[in-house]
């Protein structure tokens, strides 16, 4: 049983969102409850894999029992099995935010979401855990058509903004499989360890440059990399809090990832790819900037927390660029740092909207006292995102801005610096409307509760994220020291 | 010196801590609400106390605790040094405890609990950074200091209090990254490294890139220290009810202030490797135009809160230009100045709440005749300005003449002349005050009627204080000795790694 454990952490959600939507007509509490424990059980697993991987080096899985390079093997390293237990736990506590948003829906709906909801976990699980090319290309387009639907769940709007999405999607999908085309053309093989030792014997040709270029470019359209971000705003703005929730916290994330993945365990950093690198972290420098001065530029905080995710992926993608030892930990433990504090903002916002019924500034009028958990969760992340200590959001500044400083890219230390002033200005606008404008006196006579925190299937995955942004700023050695360190090495180097 | 360990430097930040949590959740009940803030201003200052014996026999007490980065645990040490600003903050904050009931309740203020609440963790705080053994750990409590006192700067919640908060924000948080950049930049130069007496940072880097560090440390540090040109957060930060401008002026956020500067330039760089770069007497420079400039601009404010706020700024570049002139007598007054200015000011700061208290008077000129009504009110406020001033029995006399002192040992009496300019600027500042207030509005005869006791009672015991540290320098918690010492350890240390490097 125990040498199925890297393909369980696959097969459960799948099978899960097969039956969930069926035992969904008959009994709406069994489908939560098997969601649930389908999401326990990646949880289980992953942690099981990553214990085992950090023990005893990685683990490989052949599906089917076809050795590689022929055969798909799904590789569980400590880099893909700390990423699998991240989308596992967030998965779990969305899955229990969800709660209140499936009563409210009819049980036909509720089933489909939460069949999609472990679609979406499987494609992005099976992204993270495969060790194949082709397969990573499979789970991506797994995940982004679930990601499609969830996203278009909300209004007609939201189907309108993810069609848009979708197109953009496609295109990203096409550009990454052209890029495989061309490596496999190159190689011969699929398999990432293959054709990696085989890049290193053939030596690099212009179609290698063309392979990486495409491979860059696809997935950072995935990853909402500024400029080709425009998908981003619109498909979250309209799209159910939950939803939004899971998606910025892990789906871009999967996407970084997955170049990471690419470029320093399969491409190898090589004088071709440096260039590309250095193109990147350009770019990724400009995203930071510019996402930040966009997200100061909105008035809904739905939108402005999009904008800043588009501006932490530049973090994320600049620590990849950077690629010194400091700057990939750096750009690793922002992976998971702001997988962590933007989930909590976009879930405790979705409670602010869950009770006002707005995103918008005005909304958050009297929140303080009205919803004083909730808004201190937002707090307590908001000051993770500036990057301010002892939270979890400091200690990955400090790895990408000594990344930055080792590679003698005070530009890059610069940007880091300018963009934690940047949120600054964002996030306090939003602690000042919430805590310091005093609401308008109010002529009709329903005037709003004075206290009405949320319900606790709500304000507990909140708050597990809050927390964890403190413990992960406290503690953050112990995750760098003890997965990080040992994801950032390929194998066999 | 072998490692003392000792855990209590950690209790006493936390404790404060579990205070403001403690205050939050009793916010329907407002007399346990103020227990809290009692027993745990009451815990903190006796665990500090304990800690004095033992930190004036054997130097120092530390303890580390989780690592934080590579290399970098969060590490609290109680020096000499270190003990001078906890013994203020921890002291000041019962007194100002007791001063905020009485205020607040008498005003009748909102948010009286989110105000407790910020206080404590700003105690917190500014104990944490008295004890901080190294710069990330300095400054993780420095930047929660700042978060800290922005709800307490903008707690009035009108437009200007909100201005006065962004302006705050701007300002620290800027002032912070910069800071920031230093730190991170110096842990790569010298990993691992902790505060020591001398710098550590001697022979590290090449003298450009020093200079490169300075210029950004000290941009970190002198905004909380309001060193001109960067003072400007402080006036408008007025706003805030008077309790939290005494907080603020001197108890916590301008001292951590100061005390960084002193930290940076004698415990990272060290005075030599400052004298070579030139830096010492920029600071010097600098520090002495602040000092004057800001005299002069106090003359000219007409609110008697904003000219105590340019009072501040100039007395705290006395703290600045004594650890940039950097002879023993220099530093240990500069050292002093921290506890003299505190006690003087916040006698100052709780006069003019007990005046707002009672009158809901905050101009100058309107306070004509108010001694009479008013008289130990007026009483402490006259023995504040003559304090700051630098009148002898007063403490604010030890400091300055252990300041002017060391500019003439160290060759520079061009500071001992700013100082005794200062003294008269001081003189012309605060004397029309308590002129206006004893003899003016004569016509007009005043009943006795004094504020609050619970407003009243802290401003006396301050301005006690104020006269027996003038008498007694040692009265209470031996901070002159602590001064004194931390200021020759110091400077030994320096001599003898000038004399070890010269080789």
């Amino acid at each position: 049983m125990s040498q199925h454990v890297p393909v369980l952490i696959v097969i459960i959600p799948l099978v899960a969102a097969l039956f969930v939507p069926l035992i969904a007509l008959r009994t709406m509490a069994w489908a939560r409850a098997l969601t649930f424990l389908a999401l326990l059980g990646v949880v289980a697993c992953s942690g099981a894999a990553l214990t085992r991987a950090l023990a005893t080096g990685p683990l490989h899985y052949e599906l089917g029992g076809w050795a590689p390079p022929w055969g798909i093997v799904y590789v569980l390293d400590p880099l893909s099995g700390g990423m699998a237990l991240l989308i596992g736990i967030v998965a779990a506590l969305v899955a229990v935010y969800t709660q209140p948003y499936l009563k409210s829906w009819s049980t036909s709906r509720a089933g489909i979401f939460l069949s999609l909801f472990l679609l979406l976990v499987t494609g992005l699980l099976g992204i993270v855990v495969t060790g194949d090319l082709f397969n990573l290309y499979v789970f991506l387009e797994i995940s982004s058509l679930a990601g499609y639907a969830l996203l278009a769940s909300g209004s007609i709007h939201s189907a309108v903004a993810t069609f848009r999405y979708l197109i953009v999607g496609t295109i990203a999908a096409t550009f990454y499989l052209l890029g495989v085309g061309y490596l496999y053309a190159l190689t011969g093989s699929l398999n990432m360890a293959d054709v990696a030792i085989r890049l290193s014997d053939i030596g690099h040709s212009g179609a290698f440059a063309v392979a990486i270029t495409f491979i860059v470019v696809g997935l950072s359209i995935k990853a909402a990399l500024f400029p080709l971000h425009g998908w981003l705003p619109d498909a979250y703005t309209y799209a159910p809090a939950p939803v939004i929730g899971f998606i910025s916290a892990v789906m871009a994330k999967v996407g970084a990832y997955a170049l990471f993945r690419v470029l320093y365990f399969v491409l190898r950093p090589t004088e071709a790819a440096s260039q590309v690198l250095t193109g990147l972290s350009w770019v990724a420098a400009i995203a930071i900037l510019a996402g930040s001065l966009l997200a100061i530029a909105q008035r809904d905080v739905r939108r402005m927390l999009a904008y800043s995710s588009i501006s932490q992926m530049g973090y994320i993608f600049l620590g990849l660029a950077l690629g010194t030892p400091s700057a990939l930990k750096g750009a690793l433990l922002h992976v998971l740092n702001h997988a962590i504090m933007k989930g909590c903002l976009f879930l405790a916002a979705g409670g602010v909207q869950w009770r006002t019924g707005g995103y918008r500034l005005e909304d958050f009028i009297g929140m303080s006292r009205r919803m004083p958990l909730t808004m201190a969760a937002i707090v307590l992340a908001a000051i993770s995102m500036i990057g301010l200590p002892p939270t979890a959001g400091f200690f990955s500044k400090w790895y990408l801005v000594q990344g930055a400083i080792e590679a003698h890219a005070w530009v890059f230390a610069a940007v880091f610096i300018a963009s934690s002033l940047l949120n600054a200005v964002y996030f306090f606008r939003l602690i000042e409307w919430a805590y310091l404008r005093q609401p308008k006196p109010q002529p009709s006579l329903s005037s709003p509760p004075l206290y009405q925190e949320l319900p606790m299937q709500m304000l507990l995955p909140i708050w597990v994220l809050a927390t964890s942004v403190l413990l992960l700023g406290l503690f953050n050695q112990s995750v760098v020291n003890g997965i990080i360190q040992y994801a950032i090495q390929p194998e066999g180097s | 010196m072998p490692v003392v360990l000792a855990h209590r430097p950690m209790l006493a930040v936390l404790v404060s801590l579990l205070a403001a949590v403690a205050i939050l959740f009793s916010d329907r009940r407002p007399n346990l609400r103020e227990t809290w803030s009692f027993l745990a201003a009451a815990i903190t200052s006796a665990l500090v106390f304990s800690l004095l014996p033992e930190v004036l026999q054997h130097g120092s007490l530390e303890a580390t605790y989780i690592e934080l980065l590579p290399g970098l645990a969060l590490h609290l040490r109680a020096d000499l040094f270190g003990m001078i600003f906890a013994l203020l903050a921890s002291v000041l904050w019962l007194v100002t405890t007791l001063y905020s009931i009485g205020y607040m309740r008498h005003g009748h203020y909102d948010h009286q609990t989110g105000y407790f609440a910020c206080f404590a963790v700003c105690v917190s705080a500014a104990v944490g950074i008295a004890f901080s053994a190294n710069l990330l750990t300095f400054f993780i409590f420095y930047e929660i200091l700042t978060i800290a006192t922005y709800p307490l700067v903008t707690h009035d919640r009108h437009d200007e209090a909100l201005g006065g908060g962004r302006r705050y924000l701007a300002y620290t948080l800027g002032s912070g990254q910069m800071l920031f950049i230093a730190v991170i930049s110096i842990s790569l130069i010298a990993p691992g490294a902790s505060f020591q007496p001398g710098g550590f940072l001697a022979g590290h880097a090449s003298s450009g890139l020093l200079t490169l560090l300075f210029i950004f440390a000290i941009l970190g540090i002198s905004v909380k220290a309001a060193i001109m040109p960067l003072h400007g957060w402080l006036p408008t930060a007025m706003v805030a009810p008077t309790p939290v401008s005494a907080l603020l002026h001197a108890v916590a956020v301008v001292k951590a202030g100061v005390f960084g500067c002193i930290r940076i330039v004698h415990y990272v760089f060290g005075i030599d490797v400052l004298h070579a770069i030139g830096a010492d007497t920029a600071l010097a420079l600098l520090a002495s135009a602040t000092i004057l400039v800001a005299s002069i601009r106090a003359l000219g404010e007409q609110n008697l809160k904003r000219r105590l706020a340019y009072s501040t700024i100039s007395q705290l570049s006395y703290i600045v230009l004594g650890a940039a002139i950097g002879t023993p007598a220099a530093l240990a007054g500069a050292m002093f100045h921290i506890v003299a200015h505190g006690f003087m000011k916040i006698t100052l700061f709780f006069c003019a709440g007990a005046i707002y208290v009672k009158t809901h008077k905050v101009e100058i000129p309107d306070l004509g005749g108010l001694g009479r009504q008013m008289p130990i009110t007026f009483g402490a406020f006259t023995i504040g300005a003559l304090g700051l001033a630098g009148t002898p029995l007063c403490v604010g006399f030890i400091s300055k003449w252990n300041l002017g002192l060391g500019a003439l040992q160290g060759g520079h009496p061009l500071f001992l002349i700013v100082l005794v300019v200062s003294g008269l600027l001081n003189f012309a500042y605060f004397f029309p005050i308590v002129y206006r207030a004893f003899f003016g509005n004569a016509e007009h005869t005043f009943a006795f009627d004094e504020a609050p006791v619970t407003v009243s009672l802290p401003l006396v015991l301050t301005a006690v204080v104020s006269v027996l540290l003038g008498v007694y320098p040692n009265f209470g918690a031996s901070t002159y000795d602590l001064a004194w010492q931390a200021a020759e350890r110091v400077l030994a240390s320096a001599a003898s790694a000038g004399a070890a490097g010269g080789f």
